[in-house]
């Protein structure tokens, strides 16, 4: 396999277990919900991801530990979202802030 | 005229729309930088359409590591969706062939609109038009954002990696609303930090999401609602 067709057979694939996990939401018992304990690890393991995916963003490089210009991306981002910024505004504040970091030389 | 069908739920559901819409832009440009093409760019907008594990899919990916890791971390952050079509399932009652189009709509924003309406007949409202709203423009502006992102070259140089650092940590911010969230978010960068000179790209995020697990299943007796999959008619993104 190619790695364009191994790609696309991720991406699908992801696609496919993403539409269906949502449809067995509306065909399980609802009695499941009633176990609140299976709502509090769903609820957990979605802060985990979201919580490593930006760690892996900010700091992995290859298969080592960085210290650049995603540094500053992270720090002006949370005071962006402090300060109740959109979505779309965080995510300009942080590549803006990664390009200039960088245009000054730092990281 | 009198635009009758602009019931109050129809109105938050526009406005979410188009708020949510206008990241596709975000999620088209990062594809694009993480090494996706036009195509498979638009056919995670189209089919998987969950904002969260399209950012996690190409996320895994601009880290250097497999499809494989970007299919579990993807499939991971999708669990919560199977709790949202639970909750819509009993709220709205859908006949089966909707139940298939509810299904794929059944994201963070038409469940967090749906649940805010106190009338059922405007909760219903609100899930449809913001379940399509969202599809249609979040589409429109992925295909916009990749073509963008396309036309930028060099992604570093335009700070896309900073935007996607930035992308992560907006979604994970309107879930840190107490102690407990942000003691794990801490716990699961901390470890995330560690595995990723010891184990190959997309592991640690995977080792990350288990230790979340085990964290929710141990600590669900003392955990304050607010980290759970309860839905709120703002902030709410992914």
């Amino acid at each position: 396999m190619s790695d364009s067709t191994s790609l696309w057979f991720w991406v699908l694939a992801a696609c496919a277990a993403a539409y269906a996990i949502k449809l067995v939401g509306y065909l399980v018992p609802a009695k499941l919900l009633d176990n609140p304990r299976i709502v509090h690890v769903a609820g957990a393991v979605t802060i985990g991801l979201l919580a490593s995916l930006t760690a892996v963003n900010t700091f992995a490089s290859g298969s080592g530990i960085a210290f650049d210009a995603r540094i500053g991306a992270l720090v002006a981002a949370a005071i962006a979202l402090l300060l109740r910024a959109p979505f779309l505004v965080v995510v300009i504040v942080g590549a803006a802030t990664a390009a200039g970091l960088r245009l000054l030389g730092i990281g | 005229m009198r635009l009758t069908f602009l019931t109050p739920a129809v109105r938050i559901a526009l406005s979410v729309s188009v708020a949510t819409g206008l990241y596709g832009i975000s999620f088209g440009a990062l594809s694009i930088a993480a090494g996706l093409d036009l195509w498979q760019t638009m056919a995670l907008s189209a089919l998987m359409f969950t904002g969260g594990s399209q950012f996690a899919f190409i996320g895994v990916l601009a880290g250097g590591g497999a499809g494989a890791a970007a299919f579990g971390a993807a499939s991971l952050l999708g669990v919560r969706n199977a709790i949202y079509g639970m909750q819509m399932n009993v709220m709205l009652r859908p006949r089966k062939t909707r139940r298939l189009l509810a299904a794929h709509v059944t994201i963070d924003e038409s469940i967090a609109v749906a649940a805010g309406q106190t009338e059922l007949v405007e909760a219903k409202r609100g899930f449809w038009w913001t379940g399509f709203g969202v599809f249609a423009l979040w589409n429109v502006f992925t295909v916009l954002g990749a073509v963008l992102g396309d036309a930028l070259g060099d992604p570093a140089a335009w700070g896309l990696d900073g935007a996607a650092v930035a992308a992560f940590l907006a979604l994970l911010w309107p879930r840190l609303k107490s102690r407990d969230p942000i003691a794990l978010a801490v716990v699961a960068a901390v470890v995330t930090i560690l595995a990723v000179p010891v184990v190959p790209s997309g592991v640690p995020i995977m080792i990350a999401a288990i230790v979340a697990g085990v964290w929710g299943w141990l600590g669900s007796g003392r955990m304050t609602t607010s980290a759970d999959a309860e839905t709120h008619p703002e902030g709410e993104r992914a």
